[in-house]
């Protein structure tokens, strides 16, 4: 029969193209953006936001900014004028320290990148050596350049540092000791024995049921009451005892929390093996506890590197300071915003990244099931 | 230690040398810390006498009746020059307290918005949400402080030229004038209707629960209160005539005369404060409602439940058990960052009491330690309240 012959094999029938509402450009703005008569709603608002915020933040940032120019003359008074960053660039990054001595600072920044550099390096070698070299002997070769005073240096005053200079050494020794002391109190919150727990306990809700600054106001008024007759602390160094004292105790409290999340069988059979208390620590329950908190211990080296603006109210002109200072020189009155947008735009690269590479390490520790 | 021995009987435990029992090895270290404690708390007192006395200071909480002598520029109860320093301890605190309330009322409002914006499934407001959240978060709160105050408020017009809000508010490089309430005599009235109105609704819920309980029929307490909380009072202010009237901000020379005017310094603090915190909150509501397992929606739909009672009876109430520690320690935070307040000058307790007064009387110690028992005991008091929620909302497990 002929109809017979009228059936058609399926590979006969030619595939229809999806319809072109549903796949591309059209299909992904039907499905993400217009999916619903409200959804359409929400995206004409957020557009409007967008065209409200957008171009004119790009008009004055760049459009009508002034790139060039050494005086504020120069300034399109419509637009941005990065000539006021341009010409305090050297007092935002360094404050006031001498101009002579400025490769001091770029050599340890240096001898620092290299390090880290080393560090992340997939499959190098020394890693370890280069840590302890990070850790210990960076921290000397900084401070006989920073401070001076040995082989032939010329001493410089921490009065005269500042700029970024200043908030990276306070964030860095920050967060350099307050991780260890964090773990002390930590492990001490947890023992067994009543006293030293009740002193752990004691320490920590103090610093944390107060704000920075007052500890910083009273770094800075009660100290000298403290000390005996004579014995003067440097300003900075009353600050970093601060901000140490207070993030120390923030990370004893994100600490704990990762000691209280490993299951009790990995100290019983610790102590099964017969291993001593600081080797159990060390070497079961610390690293598995640590591991666990990264991205705790990596907010709180955020909190901690943003709260290091705070010293610019106890008289110390880190990188926000510098700005502000900047701003009341009578020549340049009222370019505190470029400056603002600048400092901003500094610390969101560091804070950003820092979050961002928690997030990575939190994904390559992972070894759930 | 004791080993077996395969020729003969156990050895018995051999007496452990005092020095390596773990009972007397802890109590060694434990009168170690507290001598250390003890010591360095010993030093310290002693370094902090000797040089109280030799700079002259006199001890003690004397000063605090003593006449301040200095004005303060937001008060929220009488206080002049004439009042004591205990006073302006007072005011300081209360401001603290004004623009954390303020802080944490809007903070909260901004960061469920961005928080649920950032879960939504259109591409563009969930995009615009993370920009807000990853730029807000990143940067530093006074950093933000002082962008509102320095470059944003400080560019607002003279009060000539005010932004106005329905000829009512006015915005201006002074601040922003509001209208303020006046209240009349029977204003009382319209309070205490506001009062039983909260009992009664009270009531209406244990009753409501309780019958539900017994008998399963539903009572939609939501309406009724509703109804009672807005009712009363209302029928209360019909009745007494409306005794409530506003006195309305009106440029006088060159500023505004009467009207409430809510300074720079707060505006911008406020601003700050709630703008940073809701991009913490945000994230935390969204944590939230993602930690509640799809499972949980599924098996309400397969239970019959409507999507409007799912998220009310299920999602909500689990969501909530992980959202709310760490909202409150937001607040928390938020409350201890208000005292930032001292970079732009706006009267809290650190820029009244731990500045001016401290500088007028030179009582570092007394100062300072009232200052930071006052923000401690704040903290411990809601870290107290959070430990007994913690543990009514904990899962109870067999």
């Amino acid at each position: 029969m002929a109809d017979t012959t009228m059936v058609r094999e399926p590979d006969e029938h030619p595939d229809l193209p999806p319809p072109a509402t549903e796949v591309g450009v059209l299909g992904w703005l039907r499905h993400n953006l217009f999916p619903t008569w409200y959804d359409a709603l929400f995206t004409l608002f957020g557009l409007y936001l967008v065209y409200l915020l957008l171009p004119p933040l790009i008009e004055w940032a760049f459009i009508k900014a002034t790139w060039s120019g050494n005086t504020r003359e120069a300034c399109n008074p419509e637009g941005a004028c990065w000539v006021f960053i341009k010409v305090w660039f050297k007092q935002l990054m360094y404050g006031r320290y001498p101009n002579t001595e400025l490769w001091r600072i770029n050599l340890a920044y240096v001898i620092a990148a290299v390090a880290i550099i080393l560090l992340f390096i997939p499959g190098f070698r020394w890693k370890h050596w280069v840590g302890v070299f990070l850790l210990v002997v960076f921290p000397v070769i900084a401070y006989v350049l920073f401070v001076g005073g040995a082989f032939g240096l010329r001493p410089v005053e921490t009065a005269l540092w500042g700029g970024l200079f200043l908030t990276i050494v306070i964030g860095a020794v920050g967060i350099v000791m307050s991780l260890p002391i964090g773990v002390v109190l930590a492990l001490g919150r947890r023992s067994r024995m009543p006293v030293v727990q009740a002193v752990c306990i004691a320490f920590i809700e103090l610093w944390r049921g107060v704000p920075l600054i007052t500890v910083l106001f009273m770094s800075s008024v009660m100290f000298p009451l403290f000390m005996p007759e004579g014995v003067n602390f440097d300003k900075l160094v009353r600050a970093l005892i601060g901000v140490m004292l207070f993030s120390a105790a923030y990370m004893a409290e994100v600490v704990r929390g990762g000691l209280q999340a490993i299951p009790k069988g990995q100290y019983e059979a610790a102590e099964a093996l017969g291993l001593s208390y600081w080797k159990m620590m060390g070497l079961i329950i610390l690293p598995q506890a640590l591991k666990m908190v990264i991205p705790g211990i990596v907010n709180t080296f955020i909190g901690l590197f943003k709260d290091t603006t705070l010293v610019l109210i106890i008289g110390l002109f880190d990188f926000l300071g510098m700005v502000q200072l900047a701003g009341t020189n009578p020549d340049w009155l009222g370019f505190s915003t470029e400056g603002y947008v600048f400092v901003a735009f500094g610390f969101w690269v560091f804070c950003f990244s820092m979050s961002r590479y928690s997030q990575a390490l939190e994904k390559k520790l992972h070894t759930g099931h | 230690m004791a080993v077996e021995d395969e020729r003969g009987p156990v050895a018995a435990p051999a007496r452990v040398a005092f020095w390596n029992d773990p009972r007397y090895r802890a109590l060694f270290f434990q009168i170690l810390v507290l001598g250390g404690v003890i010591l360095f708390g010993a030093y310290i007192v002693n370094n902090t006498l000797d040089n109280l006395e030799r700079r002259g200071i006199a001890s003690g909480f004397g000063f605090l009746s003593k006449t301040a002598g200095f004005d303060i520029q937001l008060t929220l109860i009488e206080y002049n020059e004439e009042s004591s320093y205990g006073m302006s301890f007072v005011v300081g605190l209360l401001n603290t307290l004004l623009v954390s309330g303020i802080g944490i009322f809007f903070a909260t409002i901004i960061g469920f918005l961005i928080g649920i914006a950032r879960l939504s499934r259109n591409w563009l407001i969930s995009r615009l949400a993370a920009v807000y959240i990853e730029i807000l978060r990143n940067i530093p709160l006074l950093l933000q402080i002082f962008f509102w105050y320095f470059a944003v408020l400080r560019a607002l017009p003279s009060p000539r030229n005010a932004i106005s809000v329905f000829d009512s508010m006015f915005l201006s490089i002074r601040g922003l004038a509001t209208p303020r309430p006046i209240f009349e005599p029977g204003f009382g009235y319209i309070v205490i209707a506001f009062f039983v109105a909260v009992a009664a609704a009270i009531i209406v819920a244990v009753w409501a629960k309780r019958r539900r309980d017994e008998t399963g029929q539903q009572f939609h307490t939501i309406y009724a209160s509703i109804g009672l909380v807005v009712g009363l009072p209302l029928a209360a202010a019909v009745i007494t005539g409306f005794p409530l009237s506003w006195d309305y901000p009106v440029l006088k020379g060159f500023n505004f005369r009467g009207g409430m005017i809510l300074i720079p310094e707060l505006v911008a603090l406020a601003l700050a404060l709630s703008m940073y915190t809701a991009a913490f909150i945000a994230e935390i509501v969204r944590a939230g409602i993602m930690a509640v397992s799809h499972g949980q929606t599924e098996a309400a739909f397969s239970l019959g439940l409507r999507p409007g009672p799912t998220l009310r009876l299920v999602i909500i109430p689990q969501a909530l058990r992980v959202i709310i520690p760490p909202l409150t320690s937001q607040y928390l935070n938020l409350m201890k960052n208000s005292s930032l307040a001292a970079a732009i000058a706006y009267p809290d307790i650190v820029l009244v009491f731990a500045g001016t007064t401290l500088m007028q009387t030179g009582q570092a110690v007394e100062i300072m330690a009232i200052t930071m028992a006052i923000y401690l005991s704040i903290s411990l008091l809601i870290s107290a309240f959070m430990n007994w929620y913690n543990k009514k909302m904990a899962l109870v497990e067999r």
